[in-house]
């Protein structure tokens, strides 16, 4: 993806959520999700069988 | 001294509480302009527990394990009458804590006494002990380097030796990483072991709360006096507390003590290496093994913290986003773009890794890793090459103690002094599920051969 990909999907991301952002904090913000988009990658490139469990058990 | 030593001397009233805390506190006064590593000092109340220790003692009663010994708290950590910071400036504006957090009561349960609360990297999002709001902590071995973060005040505190026990917390290496760059021993027991009641919250599935020392026994004194089921910590485990203190003489003869490989050797400087090496010669660890996925392991953990981060802190970001030190909030913001799906998936594979790494403990007893790549680097460094490749300084650090937390699994860092430069760097040994004891006897085997040490800094100035 291009920085404006990335850039679009900042500015339509955080006004949904309703964060404002300044156009000085974007560089930053960019480079961490770009970082952490990485990282979901390399998670999402292990393949698990459907009926893998997460690893947090809520106990009733 | 030791905090062993001085509970014995107070126990012994070859010297009284009050005279400990008033050189505690003295030192304070005195040291920390420099290392910054207190943000509040509980003055009034620790002499008046100070006192009353004494009292009791001259009355007759038992003298606790950690009698007349001062300690402080990374300010996450509730103390009464204190607004709980978190390094944060909006948490300035919350009230009070209207009560101790439960580690702090158990510890002064056993005769300890709080002496005050530490600095932190804001919401303890950072490896780096740096602080918009409170200004950097400072190593005690050198000034102009990091402690490493994010209970950085804690690092300084007592690798400077203002203290001989500090609490941490741990949520993908906030106890190890400042424990490597300040020279200290460092323990982040089990995920569920200690409780987390009446602590400022990062990530719920990866926190843990934890202590810093300058000995073995000093560490396992006072996590054992912490140990015990806490019902107001959903996470803390249904277990009677194991003391590990009286197995730390068993030493490690019989254990079963391999190096990790592959990914805890990429990256890592000579100074780790080497460092990792004096241990693992010690102790006779000539097996390597792999701890399979690891790299990926990190990256789950990355997500997962970013997102639950960024969940914890939406409401903050949307109404006071000025008010968080930037290296803080641009994180989290990322963080609160990370899609659902992805940390699902990592929550996933989380399970899968955990299974995977707790068969390698069917044949090994404890693993040996570097607990950071590098010593202390210099405040203010942003970035720093891994692998070939410049990448940010302050999401990194944690490389090596990140896939280890993220399964919960207990770890002390132990020091090594001199590793490079006169600074110290840490090493990590990794036990099984509930196995404190283990990596505690392991710590105590290499400190009393003389290879693992806390080293003591110069006094500021000299």
């Amino acid at each position: 993806m291009s920085d404006q990909d990335i850039d679009a999907f900042i500015d339509s991301g955080t006004r949904l959520l309703g964060i404002p952002v300044h156009d000085e904090w974007r560089g930053a913000i960019r480079l961490h999700l770009v970082i952490s988009l990485d990282h979901a990658r390399n998670v999402a490139e292990f393949p698990l069988p459907d009926e893998a469990d997460p690893a947090p058990v809520f106990t009733a | 001294m030791t905090a062993a030593a001085i509970a014995a001397a107070v126990g012994s009233r070859r010297r009284s509480a009050r005279e400990v805390i008033a050189a505690t506190l003295a030192g304070i006064e005195r040291r920390d302009k420099t290392l910054n590593a207190f943000t509040a000092i509980v003055a009034d109340r620790a002499r008046a527990r100070a006192a009353a220790i004494d009292a009791e003692i001259a009355g007759g009663a038992a003298a606790g394990p950690l009698a007349g010994v001062p300690f402080a708290v990374k300010n996450l950590i509730d103390i009464a009458g204190l607004p709980t910071l978190a390094g944060a400036k909006i948490n300035r504006d919350h009230p009070p804590a209207a009560a101790d957090a439960m580690l702090v009561t158990r510890l002064e349960k056993a005769g300890a006494v709080l002496v005050g609360a530490l600095n932190m990297g804001e919401y303890a999002y950072d490896f780096t002990g740096e602080n918009s709001h409170d200004g950097p902590s400072r190593n005690p071995h050198d000034l102009t380097r990091m402690t490493g973060g994010s209970s950085g005040g804690s690092g300084g505190a007592v690798g400077g030796g203002l203290v001989p026990i500090a609490l941490g917390s741990d949520t993908n290496g906030s106890i190890r990483v400042p424990a490597s760059f300040c020279g200290t021993f460092g323990l982040k027991p089990t995920y569920g072991r200690l409780s987390r009641a009446g602590s400022f919250p990062f990530v719920a599935s990866l926190d843990h709360l934890g202590p810093l020392a300058r000995s073995t026994r000093d560490l396992a004194l006072a996590y054992d006096a912490m140990q015990g089921h806490d019902p107001l910590d959903p996470v803390c485990a249904q277990r009677p507390a194991e003391p590990a203190t009286p197995l730390l003489d068993r030493g490690a003869g019989g254990l079963r003590i391999v190096r990790a490989g592959g990914y805890f050797r990429d990256g890592a400087t000579a100074e780790a290496l080497s460092a990792l090496d004096r241990i693992a010669v010690a102790l006779d660890a000539r097996r390597e093994v792999e701890i399979p996925e690891a790299a990926r392991a990190r990256s789950a953990a990355y997500v997962i913290t970013a997102a639950e981060g960024a969940a914890l802190h939406l409401d903050r970001l949307r109404e006071r986003p000025g008010d968080f030190d930037p290296e803080v909030r641009d994180r989290l913001i990322a963080g609160a773009l990370i899609p659902g799906i992805a940390v699902a998936r990592a929550q996933k594979f989380r399970r899968w890794y955990r299974d995977a790494v707790l068969r390698l403990f069917d044949e090994v007893d404890a693993i040996l890793a570097p607990a950071t790549p590098f010593v202390a680097p210099p405040i203010g460094q942003k970035s720093f090459v891994l692998n070939g490749k410049e990448v940010p300084l302050r999401p990194n650090i944690g490389i090596y103690t990140q896939p280890i937390s993220f399964i919960g699994l207990p770890v002390v860092a132990v020091p090594v002094p001199e590793a490079a430069g006169g600074l110290p760097i840490g090493v990590q040994i990794i036990a099984a599920p509930w196995r404190e004891d283990i990596a505690l006897r392991i710590s105590h085997h290499v400190e009393t051969a003389g290879v693992a040490r806390a080293p003591w800094p110069p006094e500021p100035g000299e």
